[in-house]
């Protein structure tokens, strides 16, 4: 009888589809496993509910789930509860040394223009705080464009949500 | 949810699918590259912000959220005049963009405070989403405030953001029927 743990291990070894250096427990976005009478329940939420990956994630969950000899039932919430300060520090690590500025905490209040405009945010290649805001939008949803004027880099920030 | 609920989350989800496909006009074409990345990725989005608006619809109808998006005639649609317009003007689209941006804020802190929990979570999902597309608009209205072209566009198109729910222009007929050409071309009960 497959157990709660097997199940998160498995999970853990799925890549995410768009950043395949962190995997989907490390992007906390796996929010509950269930495991009853042979079936497998695990709820998730996409980072963004436009997410084009949220097919291939929910498929690919089923996939290791059968593996283990159990039934899946893949449940998308797609309620404020997730948010980005949920991408464990290894996965905020593993985001970092690919080229990628991990997200800013979520805060009581939405996120601002003037702060993203702001220089707060290090360069994952050099560490410097000499950057700047070149897109709010990114090559997917979860990214911005940022450029680092100190190593001449550009390079994509994880939005905060 | 009730029937005011319903029809509420029907007109965001249309003006939302439709915004989306109009939003994607802009890809490849859009006078700066990197408003070729920001329209193509707010048109996801809203996109994203449709079907799972549908999808909480159509449960309650009983069918798919592809159902409830592709296979009403484009009467039935109750999305505004704003959205279905098809802009080929950057000030206008911008315009369109603000004015839109600003509506869609008031009625998604409304729909946040429904006592139904899914209704209120599904919003405050979408509404923390659009928190960068009104980054975006706000960037370019402040761009282009003192533009009279760009304020012409703002006074033209307003009285347009809850408008022509019910009757439609022929510009929605000829983007549905892009938009379900491939649907329709397949027999009924086709597995997708």
């Amino acid at each position: 009888m497959v157990t709660t743990e097997q199940v998160w291990e498995a999970l853990a070894e799925i890549p995410d589809p768009e950043i395949p250096v962190i995997s989907l427990v490390d992007l906390g976005v796996i929010r509950d496993v269930g495991v009853e009478n042979g079936s497998v329940r695990v709820e998730f939420t996409p980072t963004f509910l436009g997410c084009p990956a949220l097919e291939v994630m929910r498929d690919a969950m089923a996939e290791r789930i059968r593996a283990l000899g159990a039934e899946p039932e893949i449940v998308v919430r797609t309620d404020d509860s997730w948010s980005t300060d949920r991408i464990t520090p290894q996965g905020r690590e593993k985001l970092r040394e690919s080229g990628f500025a991990p997200p800013a905490p979520r805060e009581a209040s939405a996120p601002t223009l003037v702060q993203l405009q702001s220089n707060v945010f290090r360069c994952p290649y050099c560490g410097s705080t000499d950057t700047r805001l070149e897109n709010i939008f990114g090559p997917t949803p979860c990214r911005s464009l940022r450029y680092c004027s100190s190593c001449k880099q550009p390079f994509e920030q994880f939005k905060t949500i | 949810m009730n029937e005011s609920e319903a029809r509420s989350l029907l007109e965001i989800a249309d003006d939302e699918l439709i915004l989306g496909w109009r939003d994607s006009e802009w890809t490849g074409i859009a006078p700066l590259l990197e408003e070729d990345v920001a329209f193509s990725s707010i048109a996801q989005n809203e996109i994203g912000h449709a079907r799972a608006l549908y999808e909480l619809l159509a449960r309650e109808r009983g069918i798919t959220a592809d159902e409830l998006a592709f296979d009403r005639s484009p009467e039935e649609y109750r999305c505004s005049r704003l959205v279905e317009l098809r802009l080929l003007d950057w000030e206008k689209t911008v315009a369109r963009q603000y004015l839109y941006e600003e509506a869609d804020a008031k009625r998604l802190a409304e729909l946040m405070q429904s006592s139904d929990p899914e209704i209120s979570g599904l919003a405050a999902k979408i509404d923390r989403e659009e928190t960068y597309h009104r980054m975006h608009a706000q960037m370019w209205f402040d761009r282009l405030k003192d533009e009279p072209r760009f304020t012409a566009a703002i006074e033209e198109l307003r009285p347009l953001l809850d408008a022509g729910r019910e009757e439609h222009t022929s510009e929605l007929g000829e983007l549905w029927d892009e938009m379900t050409m491939v649907r329709r071309s397949q027999p009924a009960g086709t597995a997708w």
